[in-house]
């Protein structure tokens, strides 16, 4: 075979094997695919443009200030203040935390470290299809079969924050059980070896060895699980009852700021529509905000790793 | 405490721990199947809602759920698959691929209801399209895109090294041996991811609420709008007026996510090639 003639601008860049047509063609592929990359940052950007050049406004005529911390969402009376929304995000994100987290972190290490094969292969796709689960079906679950339980025990119809904490808290389980299951897993088996040859029983061994290395993992899962409990929208909407106020118990209708949207969407106008489109912008931050925490956080551990 | 008296509690709550997040499973399954399995008749799936009270089918709100979640993949899936094939077998660790995957962790973790506002502004408004399938799906597309990219770079990762070294001793250029051997090992994997992905669009409700319209309409083009099974459901449990059919919709709901995932799982299992 006669050696592939070399074309005369290869030499600027050195050993070339291939024909100058395919070293561009294969240039321009991998510059479409870096394109192809760009779409997800393009993404971003254009969230923040449309979605915070239409919020952006309510933060000049209200004011940022009396916008955050204004105690009354009244907007036929003109009034913008969505602190009784964040304090509704936070009251009903709090709860779902406190019930989901440990039922969570308790099904991955159920996952990692107890459950035989065959267990783990029932229990570890049940609990990715709670994932796959519709909110609008939760939403649906926790309307009809939840709010009427709840409605029992306290003196209300059922609507508020008691029953969106639970129909939250399964909600959260599959995003914090998946990543502390992650977390428990990748902690090396010679670990846990040395942990029984001390005789340490399986639980001694857990929480003083596998939890502690585990740690970082575990606090990531708890943040994302965070920021899946501010943003969940229709499950909330259905069960918290509506009313940007601030409830007198928990088993009072509330509203949180992802409900107020949907709800006040098809008839709002003017500065009540910029003020819903500002109240989005928040969310989107907060959520942007979390997931950067999250790589703080490892870069900070794979900083202190590399110090040692 | 004896130490294995502490250890027999604790298991036990492990254990009980995960049986509860099975049994909520099995329970939420169980509640919508036990519920709504007598409504389902082909006159139900075939036939159009009628009357205040939405008797009748649901057909038109099928029709505009699979129409706006094919749109959404077939978006979705080249742009997904060059930009992981960028990231696992062309970027170079830097700055650039340190934004891409903080904004792809981004997108991931958007509020529904942000997105749907976010297609409003831009596809439903500034663009101009209106409420219809190919707004819903754009906006849709933008949820499912770090989601596949994020399953098919896992699948490019897996596949050996040593397949590569074989493809470029025999002389193949990158791009040769990328799309002729990295992506065909690849693709039962891949194809997975966006069965998964394809299954979250189905049942989204927020992002839809708000880019595809409401009014029940059956889609014929992608300018047309509809309401998607999610939204029906919504509208039908809220107003509280025709249970029947809100158990119905959710059974059939339920019925194509777990075919999806379920779907899913055993193309895998039998297509593993990494």
């Amino acid at each position: 075979m006669p050696p592939t003639p070399v074309p005369p601008a290869a030499e600027s860049r050195g050993l070339q094997l291939v024909s100058r047509s395919t070293y561009l063609k294969e240039l321009a592929l991998k510059n479409l695919f870096l394109v192809c990359a760009c779409v997800a940052v393009a993404g971003v950007a254009l969230i923040f443009a449309f979605v915070g050049l239409r919020g952006w406004p309510i933060f000049a005529t209200v004011g940022p200030w009396s916008f955050l911390t204004g105690t009354e969402w009244n907007p036929t009376g003109a009034e913008y203040g969505i602190l009784p929304l964040i304090y509704g995000s936070v009251v009903v994100m709090l709860g779902a935390l406190v019930i989901g987290t440990p039922l969570a972190v308790g099904t991955a290490i159920f996952l990692s470290e107890i459950a035989t094969p065959r267990v783990r292969s029932i229990v570890r796709p049940a609990v990715e299809l709670l994932a796959g689960i519709p909110s609008v079906i939760y939403g649906f679950f926790g309307l009809i079969i939840l709010r009427p339980i709840v409605a029992n025990f306290t003196d209300g119809l059922g609507f508020g924050a008691v029953t969106a904490w639970f129909i939250l808290a399964i909600m959260i389980v599959p995003t914090i059980a998946a990543i502390s299951e992650d977390a428990l897993r990748s902690i090396p088996p010679g670990i846990r070896e040395a942990s029984y040859a001390m005789g340490a029983t399986t639980w001694q061994t857990i929480y003083k060895v596998l939890v502690p290395a585990a740690k970082i993992g575990i606090i990531d899962a708890i943040i994302l699980g965070m920021g899946r409990a501010i943003g969940e929208t229709m499950a909330v909407l259905m069960v918290v009852g509506n009313a940007p106020v601030f409830p007198e118990s928990i088993s009072e209708p509330i509203a949180t700021l992802t409900t107020q949207i949907v709800m006040d969407m098809p008839y709002a106008a003017g500065d009540h529509r910029t003020a819903l489109f500002g109240m989005a912008i928040i969310l989107f931050l907060v959520s942007m905000g979390l997931v950067a925490l999250v790589r703080l956080i490892s870069r900070f551990q794979t900083a202190m790793e590399s110090g040692r | 405490m004896n130490k294995n008296v502490t250890n027999a509690i604790a298991l036990t709550l492990l254990w009980v721990s995960a049986i509860t997040t099975v049994a909520v499973l099995g329970t939420v399954i169980l509640y919508v199947v036990y519920n709504g399995i007598g409504e389902l008749s082909p006159a139900f799936i075939f036939t159009w809602p009628e009357g205040v009270a939405a008797e009748g089918g649901i057909w038109p709100t099928i029709v505009s759920t699979m129409y706006v979640t094919a749109l959404a993949m077939v978006i979705v899936t080249p742009i997904a698959i060059l930009a992981a094939v960028y990231l696992a077998e062309y970027a170079v660790q830097g700055r650039l691929v340190g934004t891409i995957r903080f904004a792809a962790d981004s997108l991931a973790s958007v509020p529904s209801i942000v997105m749907g506002l976010f297609g409003l502004a831009l596809f439903v408004e500034a663009a101009g399209i209106g409420f219809s399938m190919l707004s819903a799906a754009l906006a849709l597309s933008f949820l499912m895109l770090p989601i596949v990219m994020r399953t098919t770079e896992e699948a490019i990762r897996a596949v050996p090294k040593y397949i590569r070294w074989g493809s470029y001793g025999l002389g193949a250029t990158k791009w040769q041996t990328v799309s002729r051997i990295v992506l065909p090992a690849a693709m039962p994997r891949i194809i997975t991811g966006i069965i998964l992905a394809t299954g979250r669009a189905v049942g989204e409700t927020a992002v839809v609420i708000y880019t595809m319209g409401q009014a029940i309409n059956l889609p014929v083009t992608p300018l047309d709008s509809g309401r998607p099974m999610t939204v029906h459901l919504y509208l039908l449990a809220m107003e509280g007026i025709n249970l029947p059919a809100a158990y119905g919709t959710a059974l059939l709901l339920m019925i194509l996510i777990l075919a999806f995932n379920l779907g899913a799982r055993y193309f895998l299992r039998r297509n593993r090639k990494v």
